[in-house]
């Protein structure tokens, strides 16, 4: 699986809201289609994605089979000292990865 | 969507290209940074595919001369057509012309293959029996179903469909659009499809590249 595009500002201001951006690959196959021979393929969509921050969880989201391939998430945290943000995602096979951002906060 | 690298899904693919880039493989043990270094330094040359090559006689597309690279000075076999590896490079030649405009050499040898892509442009076929220049030269602009026919300008390929939830390159399109009108779709590789995508390039003379591209 391929890494996942991050995106976050390198240097944020202590007391200021800064965007997280994470773009995962994943081919979110629903388990409501077939292939060529009729046979049902099975669902491998990512179940829940995880994020902390300097230790402290700040966010939490399930994904359904609805959701497209390739999810991208945006969402907003204030930024208090500096630390790594780990994500982390698990999805139907099982398999959890994790990758980790160092944010400098200033 | 397209605009914004953060959100473009196709970044995935470049991402993964720039560890391609480096590894090393085939016989020869070389890597595409090896020959060529940074993929910058092919700034500009995906907006003069297709080229012309001597060896073949024939116009090949970019993914072709990727995969002639891989034979000839890596000893490697072909990435197959449509596969990732292929798409990923493709895209991260293409990501360095990025608003380049598009300019084919119209005088040379390659004259004679851009006007056989006109004529199949132009050919009626399939149980539809429509041309390419149906849709997208007659009807451009007006609606099939609730999607918006556009003119049909090939400058942003491999290009990210929504409709695929993946990355995908011209061929794929084109055979798309001839399942469309029911003809029957040009196999992988067929010197047809590398005529039309001519064509289309000289069609869209001046255009910018925008791989990768964004579509429905």
């Amino acid at each position: 699986m391929p890494r996942p595009l991050i995106n976050i500002p390198r240097k944020v201001k202590r007391g200021s809201s800064f965007d997280i951006r994470i773009l995962l690959a994943h081919p979110m196959e629903s388990g409501q289609r077939r292939d060529d021979f009729g046979k049902a393929i099975p669902r491998d969509i990512i179940r829940s994605v995880h994020c902390t921050y300097a230790g402290e969880e700040i966010i939490r989201v399930d994904l359904f089979p609805a959701i497209a391939a390739n999810p991208f998430l945006v969402f907003s945290a204030r930024a208090f000292e500096s630390g790594p943000i780990v994500f982390t995602w698990t999805d139907d096979q099982g398999v959890a990865s994790f990758d980790t951002v160092d944010l400098v906060v200033e | 969507m397209q605009d914004d690298d953060t959100q473009n899904p196709a970044f995935l693919w470049v991402l993964q290209a720039e560890s391609l880039w480096t590894t090393r493989a085939g016989t020869a043990n070389k890597s595409c940074a090896d020959c060529h270094g940074a993929p910058a330094a092919l700034k500009g040359i995906a907006a003069h595919y297709p080229a012309w090559n001597s060896a073949a006689a024939a116009p090949i597309t970019l993914a072709q001369r990727i995969n002639l690279c891989r034979t000839t000075h890596q000893g490697a076999p072909d990435f197959p057509p449509e596969s990732d590896p292929l798409l990923a490079l493709t895209t991260i030649v293409g990501l360095h012309s990025r608003g380049q405009p598009l300019d084919i050499d119209e005088t040379g040898p390659l004259k004679p293959f851009i006007q056989a892509g006109q004529t199949l442009f132009n050919t009626r076929q399939g149980q539809l029996n429509l041309s390419c220049a149906n849709c997208h030269e007659d009807r451009a602009g007006h609606r099939l179903g609730g999607a918006l026919i556009p003119e049909g300008h090939a400058n942003g390929y491999p290009q990210y469909r929504l409709e695929w939830q993946k990355l995908g390159s011209f061929p794929r399109r084109l055979r798309a659009c001839m399942l469309g009108v029911r003809a029957e779709p040009l196999p992988p590789n067929a010197p047809d499809a590398t005529n039309i995508e001519l064509y289309l390039a000289t069609r869209a003379r001046g255009l910018k590249v925008e791989t990768p591209a964004v579509r429905p």
